[in-house]
């Protein structure tokens, strides 16, 4: 009987070993891995990323003791310790009622007290004051299965792929054509919005460093939701302003033909540029779904 | 208090307690589902698509008419429900007669007043207000509808096997669920109807 | 005239991929083989007369369990194949699913899991405790839960009517989001598919809570007042008080987004005025209380079986009783957490995100109440409590990482990713699903008359425990470095690593779910060793363990009295009353229920090809089918008191002889190196001596 319950206990033993071998499996495979949300490249992702981590660090200073405590209890109050003092038939008093009350309420009012203001700092329709830059405007069309970018300052327009310059707020006005709801999400700059039939919702984003990252579609779409992806390049003035002078030279023009054509759904799209847009045409394709209550307006 | 009356009752009585009281439940289970429809309506209510509003195809006067039979036949379900009470089978008979004659004029109302939009090129498919007004009112008509076959029934079974009690909980139920038809239809006549002329 | 007849049907309609066509061999090889198993065992009668056609809910609980399980060995499957899918699907190759294919499958994933697995269990595990723990002899409405039982099952073969019948599955996610579910973004049938099935069962949802809220609040043994109630059955209470106040709002938003696909409507088009993000609100205010329904009878059945294994009461049942009232009134103010990415203002953010932090409160007390009971105690480790110890650390980091999600800038970036998908699935298999096994284990004496086998039990809760922190935790990485959910593809090949060992993870789950079923089996075959003779094998608390086991169909002899919490404890303290028989009502079975429940079925069906006629006459059955049944006056019999005695005598009797034969001594559990010896051995016997002939 004594050398069975030496064996169980070594079973035991062996399966917690597994269960620790696998978090720092897990803890090796991220060595040198870019964990996106956690590598910032844009001040609303910092921002983000920060309050996330001030909401770990005080949930943790409440669940790692309260779980000692338990898995504690658990083992010194096990059948077999004979060391143990029980005391079965009491009842819990007034104190524990309170405070299986009041622990969980502080910890609550403590995070409220951080998530409130950041919500409305981090709200995506505010937009980014910064040192004297005007905001850059970006029209996004969300369709089936690709971004349409619309430059409306400099009278360009992209698929699948945007390019910003650093340090300056951009304002992306989301909307959608002919495709049912869509995320528009690129996790280095920060938090994602949907983009929506009928209605312009606007998120605002600033890059902080250069380098090429990646947007997508993170609401299911359709077959092509996979493959709606983008590159979102961040880069300094003076090539923000040479690469839309490239696009200038480029012969082809975004007018109704070819966004119709656009408008066929299709998956995997390459990357495109129009050096020239219609006029309007932003307009007139939020207005083609009929006027009902716009958000971020 | 639920403990001691089941109790010092009979069992048929504690059957027909727990009935009436889950007959209860699923008429707030009905009421959260019109909810849904009011809420859809009053989203959707402006949304007609270039099409006709409510103001435009209403006729107040006939739903005017349709709310005045309609609490007609409930004041004489009500009067049904009185003699039930005091076993009178005939006077049963007689007053849901009356409650079912209105109820069927309430509904062919209603549908003469679908048809004729529909008749006109107003559809459920037209807009997203006709959706919801047609969804809503039509809800509300198919209970009606429901009832009403319910009533002929529940006066079948009456006329063969008279007024146990069991018969009298069933009558109960009916009448609850014909004044509580009668309630969401005051709702209907309020926010669809006379707030479509405000 | 093809059209009136058969609607949209037709042959092109009919299974012809790979998988369909698998899954209707799979199926209709079942079937036959049940078919002729019974035929050849001539069970048919008894089968219908003793099963389907039952009012017992200790049965139609066990039939629950049944197509439960089937069900989530169907949505494991699911689950194995998207998991691969990710695993080989990066950079260059693109793995062995086709989009539109992959997508179907995590749709019917997620509906199955929620509405025919947990749901199908939880509704199993109310029907076969609760009247036990409040000591009724049987339900408000025994029809109404036979009808429910059935509707759930149309809803079961609705979902897998594709395989059979042809068309696809919806592939728009499990909640069918608008417009996506849309005619134009989804002409298929595979949205009606999912509409008709989420009906069918979502009416038999409503039906069975208005019943259990009847027989909670009416059928109390005599003295047991609300504040005596034990800890499982206000769990189900909560659950089945939200259920009715949540399930019409799905069935009235799966009936508009019917209207907008079968009549052309415009509630939740892009076009004609329709407003999608209508629907996304509705079907979250079902959808987040939903979880609560699922997850507060888990609660339930933690707190029951603490207490027990700690040889404790419940440290503060008035807070635990509070904490779940608190969490199920607070689930109906948060829906819109789902969506803050819509793009309200950042008041309503705000404001939703604050209510979704107060539940944490609620729920942290009823943890902090369980662990103040381990304090003190006198703790076995028995396989229910072990999944309890694993349940609290799986479900705090999800309740943790719920309140990070909860922030609505943190949200706006861990939304549609897979950390959300690793948080909700922490909650439903950590707390939902092993609630369920904890109970299920914990209650088996109760069900079948013998106890389950620990050894393997226990392997199985490792491979659980271990498997889901393998397969989940690389999600939650995999979300922070901004992968998105439902991802058929990816081009992000450092990804890969994640999902291979998610892969993996998820066959060590499959590896426990098959411990789970050679658990059961090895416990049939020790069957007499483990027999509970004794109606109360745990030194249990409640009511249910002062019946015998398995229960009676009468459930109690003599209705117990209740004077204070633990009632059976109490009486156990001073010593149980004597027995006095009297007469007892019970409930004639009734074939109404199966009866409309197919009805359900077939205009369900009708409504998904469009075929007119079948939805008229269905319909008019149903009518009948309720008329008949509601007039039918002779729904009882009287078992008489002589009867009951002697039933009761005779099982006395049994237990004692089963008693005496037990060997307790020299007993021990079978391995699982015993049972495959003995496993190998019966099959080499079947084959040698031709057993499959006398069958």
């Amino acid at each position: 009987m004594a050398a069975k319950k030496t064996k169980r206990r070594v079973q035991v033993k062996g399966f917690l070993l597994l269960f620790v071998a696998v978090i720092v499996a897990l803890a090796a495979l991220l060595r040198g891995k870019d964990v996106a949300l956690f590598n910032a490249k844009g001040v609303i992702a910092q921002k983000e990323s920060h309050l996330m981590i001030f909401t770990v660090v005080v949930l943790l200073v409440i669940a790692v003791p309260t779980l000692m405590l338990l898995y504690f209890f658990a083992w010194k109050y096990r059948e077999s310790n004979p060391k143990a003092r029980r005391a079965t038939e009491t009842q819990h008093g007034k104190f524990l009622a309170f405070s299986v009350w009041a622990i969980p309420g502080i910890v609550l009012l403590v995070l409220a007290s951080s998530m409130i203001p950041a919500t409305h700092e981090l709200d995506p329709h505010k937009a980014i004051a910064a040192s004297g830059k005007p905001p850059l405007t970006i029209q996004v069309i969300a369709m089936r299965w690709k971004w349409l970018f619309i430059y409306p300052q400099q009278d360009i327009a992209t698929v699948n792929y945007v390019q910003v310059p650093v340090g300056t707020p951009v304002q992306f006005e989301l909307t959608a054509d002919d495709a049912p709801m869509n995320s528009f999400w690129i996790p280095h700059w920060g938090g994602q919005l949907y983009a929506m039939t009928g209605m312009v919702n606007q998120l605002n984003l600033m890059a902080t460093t250069a380098g090429d990252y990646s947007g997508g579609a993170a609401e299911i779409n359709g077959e092509g939701f996979a493959g709606m992806k983008f590159t979102a390049r961040a880069s300094l003035d003076q090539d923000f302003d040479q690469w839309v002078l490239g696009i200038r030279q480029s012969s082809d023009v975004l007018d109704s033909a070819q966004y119709n054509k656009l408008l066929t759904p299709s998956q995997n799209n390459p990357a495109a540029v129009y050096s020239g847009v219609q006029s309007d045409l932003y307009n007139t394709v939020v207005m083609k779904y009929g006027s009902h209550d716009h958000m971020g307006h | 208090m639920a403990d001691t009356m089941t109790t010092e009752m009979t069992h048929e009585e504690a059957a027909n307690n727990r009935a009436m009281f889950g007959f209860w439940v699923y008429l707030m289970t009905d009421l959260l589902m019109f909810g849904v429809l009011f809420a859809v309506f009053a989203v959707l209510h402006n949304n007609t698509a270039g099409g006709s509003s409510g103001r435009e195809l209403f006729k107040l006067k006939l739903a005017l008419i349709e709310t005045f039979l309609l609490l007609t036949s409930s004041f004489a379900c009500g009067l049904a429900m009185i003699a039930a009470r005091q076993g009178n089978k005939n006077q049963v008979l007689a007053w849901f007669t009356v409650t079912f004659v209105l109820g069927v004029a309430f509904l062919s109302l209603e549908l003469t007043e679908f048809g004729q939009l529909i008749h006109d090129g107003n559809t459920p498919s037209s807009s997203a207000f006709l959706s919801s007004f047609f969804t809503l009112v039509g809800a509300h008509g198919l209970h009606i509808t429901l009832g009403l076959l319910w009533m002929v029934i529940v006066m079948a079974y009456v006329l063969a096997r008279g007024l146990s009690s069991s018969m009298v909980r069933k009558l109960t139920m009916l009448s609850l669920y014909w004044h509580f038809l009668d309630i969401v239809w005051i709702f209907i006549f309020t926010i669809v109807y006379l707030r479509a002329f405000i | 005239m093809k059209e009136l007849l058969i609607g949209k049907l037709n042959w092109q309609a009919l299974p012809h991929e790979w998988f369909t066509l698998g899954g209707a061999a799979a199926l209709l090889g079942l079937g036959l083989f049940l078919i002729i198993l019974i035929t050849r065992l001539k069970r048919w009668k008894w089968l219908w007369k003793e099963w389907l056609t039952t009012v017992d809910p200790k049965k139609i609980g066990i039939m629950y369990f049944i197509v439960a399980g089937f069900m989530l060995l169907r949505g494991g499957l699911d689950a194995i194949m998207i998991w691969l899918q990710q695993a080989l699907s990066s950079g260059a190759s693109h793995g062995y699913l086709s989009s539109d294919h992959f997508q179907q499958i995590f749709t019917a994933h997620g509906n199955i899991m929620v509405f025919f697995v947990a749901m199908g269990f939880v509704f199993g595990l109310i029907n076969f405790i609760v009247p036990l723990q409040i000591g009724a002899r049987d339900l408000a409405s025994p029809f109404l839960n036979t009808l429910g039982f059935w509707l759930y099952v149309g809803g079961v073969l609705m979902v897998n009517m594709f395989f059979l019948l042809g068309g696809k599955y919806a592939a728009t996610g499990w909640l069918a989001v608008a417009p996506l579910s849309s005619t134009q973004f989804s002409p298929g049938v595979g949205v009606d598919y999912m509409i008709w099935a989420l009906q069918i069962s979502g009416v038999g949802t409503t039906l069975g809570a208005i019943n259990f809220i009847m027989t909670i609040l009416k059928m109390r043994a005599p003295g047991m007042k609300l504040k005596h109630i034990p800890l499982f059955t206000w769990g189900s209470l909560c659950s089945m008080i939200m259920a009715v106040t949540v399930f019409p709002l799905l069935t009235a938003t799966l009936f508009l987004l019917f209207l907008d696909r079968y009549a052309g409507m415009h509630f939740f088009t892009t076009t004609g005025g329709g407003n999608a993000m209508m629907y996304t609100n509705l079907i979250w205010m079902w959808g987040h209380p939903e979880v609560y329904v699922l997850i507060l009878p888990s609660f339930g059945v933690f707190s029951e079986v603490v207490s027990v294994f700690s040889r404790k009461r419940i440290s503060s049942y008035t807070s635990a009783v509070l904490g779940m009232i608190g969490v199920s009134t607070l689930a109906l103010s948060v829906w819109l957490h789902h969506f803050f990415t819509m793009g309200a203002g950042a008041d309503v953010n705000a404001f939703f995100g604050l209510m979704t932090m107060i539940i944490a409160v609620p729920t942290t007390v009823l943890v902090l109440t369980w662990i103040a009971t381990l304090y003190k105690g006198r703790i076995r480790f028995t396989t229910p409590m072990l999944w309890f110890l694993g349940f609290v650390g799986t479900f705090a980091v999800g309740g943790m990482t719920g309140v990070i999600l909860a922030q609505p800038p943190a949200d706006f970036q861990l939304h549609n990713s897979l950390f959300l998908v690793a948080h909700f699935h922490t909650m439903v298999i950590g707390g939902v699903l092993w609630g369920i096994f904890a109970g299920l284990t914990y209650w088996f004496p109760k069900i079948a008359g013998f106890r389950l086998n620990e050894r393997i039990g226990r392997y199985a809760f490792w491979c659980w425990l271990i498997g889901f922190w393998m397969a989940f935790g690389p999600l939650y990485i995999l979300g922070l470095m901004g992968a998105t959910r439902r991802l058929d593809h990816y081009t992000n090949s450092s990804w890969q690593p994640f999902f291979i060992v998610a892969l993996l993870g998820g066959l060590v789950i499959m590896a426990g779910v098959v411990l789970q079923i050679v658990q059961i089996i090895a416990s049939f075959m020790q069957r007499r060793q483990l027999a509970d003779t004794t109606g109360d094998p745990w030194d249990g608390r409640t009511l249910e363990w002062s019946t015998p086991s398995p229960a009676p169909f009468y459930n109690f002899a003599t209705i117990p009295k209740v004077a204070t919490r633990d009632a059976f404890w109490e009486a156990k303290q001073l010593g149980l009353p004597e027995r006095k028989y009297e007469d007892i009502h019970m409930p004639r079975n009734t074939a109404s229920g199966i009866y409309i429940a197919a009805l359900a079925f077939l205009a369900g069906f009708g409504f998904v090809w469009h075929i007119t006629w079948l939805i008229v006459a269905a319909m008019l059955g149903i009518v009948v089918c309720v008329i008949a049944r509601t007039f039918n006056e002779d729904t009882e019999y009287v078992l008489p008191a002589q009867e009951v005695e002697k039933l009761e005598h005779e099982r006395a009797q049994k237990a004692l002889a089963r008693h005496q034969d037990i060997h307790t001594d020299t007993f021990e559990e079978m391995g699982l190196r015993e049972f495959v010896r003995v496993a190998i051995k019966w099959v080499l016997d079947v084959i040698r001596n031709k057993r499959w002939r006398t069958l």
